[in-house]
């Protein structure tokens, strides 16, 4: 399988704290990458490198073989990068739909038209709707953001990722939030989207995370301190050591 | 449809205005409403980058300034002879004084934009009122085009078979271009630039995570913003057939910006009224007292904090609370 997202010797210091400590991984091609660790260990900074909102201090970033160090977020997201935010981060004065469709009609570019009709796009906004008919969110298409639930807007995030027809996306914290039931809905949309897109979840649901996940890494402090199959992390005694600590439970 | 039936209700109540005017021998009140069209242009043009695209410019009048200067210096050279730096000769044609006056003022927005969009929030304020300061400075000191007094225009610019000199038809005029100015601005803001532009200020983050450059959007429409306020300062050298460094002073964008928050930031209605509602209070409290501002003052504070929307939101309210009633 090819290598859709490379990352070598990545590096963010805040004044003197080193929140990303010489990272390396790589997320292969149809593959679910989790990354996990203890609260405070980098994981947000290292997705935001990533989707370029901050600045690496060295290291290199490559996207499906092209160095995407340097670029800004809009161009890498032309590239194939795809995100959803740990807090949602939506455009909450339109509904539903409209959200998928502002994703739809970036994606398929015009946007620097003024005399046409963003209404009358009709590409875009049956796609959309057909995106969000195939969602969970199928009845509340007309629904404004502001006014949905904490884990309705957490499926929207996942959808308005999708309809970019991301290559990679970068899951910061799906889970964060749900309830039981939601988060099973979740990971079924997770599991589906696999077949599109490769993915790196950060995520602390470890329930979550046994299920999907093909691989796993473990962040603490800023480093890698594990990297491997999901039967690996788990017998891993330095992970037990570091990231579990004394409860020696799974949480 | 309703809107289109007051839609057009309305342009006919404009365009039988200088007949009534006549009729009641009131010819200030023409004059009154031309300006209120052509400040009502120059409020909306704020208003799209301010309300729609949520860049708080300071220094809107600068553009507004200099369209009016664009129809002075072509109109002093056209008096005097002699061409513009030596090549381009003067011109009293308002078809062509117009578009010249846009595409000057798009070109100094572009300028002002590129610089001061790299910036957000206070300090995007301060750098656009900074800019606005600096033009305004730099023409009282252009003593060949008056300096402080500014330029007077011996003449209204002129259009093929119309008697620009006329007041009721100066008034159809710049009624034409207001109707066409606002279907225009209507266009745009359904447009998909307009979408993106009102989704960069809900969310400038989620905007870039679904592949939106913001600054290259937001410059665009500092631009055509900054076109739409050289347009309206260039109907108004013709109105006043003056043009000083007095309209790019920051108080008069100060007073764009009241007109925009008195009629309703991000509507489309809202500027014209509020210009309405500007320039109305301001001649007839001007008349009844010299202290006028105060007065002013107080019934924009009671507008702003009684209708939270300005009067946009107002009329909107009144008029679903009629259509209740009718049902």
């Amino acid at each position: 399988m090819s290598v859709i997202l490379s990352i070598v010797g990545l590096v963010k210091t805040f004044g003197g704290l080193i929140a990303t400590d010489n990272v390396s991984l790589d997320v292969r091609e149809g593959e679910i990458h989790a990354l996990i660790g203890p609260n405070g260990a980098g994981k947000s900074t290292l997705i935001n490198q990533l989707c370029g909102e901050l600045v690496s201090d060295a290291g290199t970033i490559h996207l499906a073989g092209r160095d995407i160090t340097h670029l800004k977020t809009p161009d890498r997201v032309a590239l194939g990068l795809g995100r959803t935010f740990q807090i949602t981060s939506l455009l909450d004065e339109l509904s539903v739909l409209e959200n998928v469709g502002m994703a739809i009609q970036v994606r398929e570019g015009h946007n620097f038209r003024i005399y046409d009709l963003a209404r009358g796009r009709r590409a875009v906004w049956d796609e959309a709707r057909g995106f969000v008919a195939s969602s969970g969110l199928a009845d509340r298409a007309d629904i404004r953001v502001a006014d949905l639930s904490h884990g309705e807007k957490k499926q929207l995030e996942l959808i308005v990722a999708l309809a970019m027809k991301p290559r990679l996306l970068l899951l910061d914290e799906p889970m964060a939030g749900l309830g039981h039931v939601e988060s099973q809905a979740m990971i079924e949309m997770l599991s589906e989207t696999r077949k599109s897109a490769a993915m790196l979840l950060v995520e602390h649901d470890m329930e979550a995370v046994f299920a999907l996940a093909d691989r796993i890494s473990v962040l603490v402090y800023g480093r890698i301190i594990a990297s491997g199959t999901v039967d690996e992390i788990r017998n891993n005694p330095a992970v037990r050591e570091a990231y579990l600590g004394a409860e020696d439970e799974l949480c | 449809m309703r809107n289109r039936i007051l839609a057009l209700i309305l342009i006919l109540a404009l365009a039988a205005l200088p007949t009534i005017t006549q009729e009641l021998g009131e010819a200030s009140l023409l004059a009154l409403a031309t300006r209120i069209l052509i400040y009502g242009m120059a409020a909306a043009s704020l208003n799209f980058i301010l309300g729609y695209g949520g860049m708080v410019s300071f220094g809107h009048a600068a553009f507004f300034g200099i369209g009016a200067y664009v129809v002075g210096i072509l109109a002093s050279h056209h008096a005097s002879g002699e061409p513009l730096f030596g090549i381009v000769p003067g011109t009293d044609q308002m078809l062509l004084t117009l578009p010249l006056a846009v595409l000057v003022a798009g070109l100094f927005a572009a300028a002002i934009g590129a610089l001061s969009l790299r910036t957000g929030g206070v300090q995007f304020i301060m750098i656009t009122l900074a800019f606005a300061q600096m033009l305004f400075f730099l023409f009282v000191s252009l003593k060949a085009y008056g300096g402080e007094d500014g330029i007077i225009i011996r003449r209204t610019n002129a259009l093929p078979g119309l008697n620009m000199r006329d007041k009721a038809t100066f008034y159809y005029v710049v009624l034409a271009i207001t109707v066409l100015f606002f279907y225009g601005l209507r266009r745009l803001t359904q447009s998909s630039f307009g979408t993106v532009i009102s989704g960069i200020r809900q969310n400038e983050r989620r905007m870039a995570a679904v592949g939106i450059p913001a600054y290259r959007y937001k410059l665009y429409a500092f631009v055509l913003s900054g076109m739409g306020a050289g347009l309206a300062g260039a109907l108004m050298a013709n109105f006043l057939r003056f043009a000083s460094p007095d309209m790019m002073h920051w108080t008069k964008s100060g007073e764009l910006m009241i007109m925009v928050i008195l009629g309703g930031v991000g509507t489309l209605f809202g500027p014209f009224l509020g210009a309405a509602a500007f320039l109305i209070l301001e001649t007839f409290l001007a008349a009844w007292s010299e202290h006028w501002p105060f007065a002013l003052g107080l019934i924009l504070l009671v507008v702003v904090l009684g209708t939270r929307g300005g009067l946009a939101a107002l009329v909107q309210r009144i008029t679903a609370l009629v259509r209740r009633g009718v049902k």
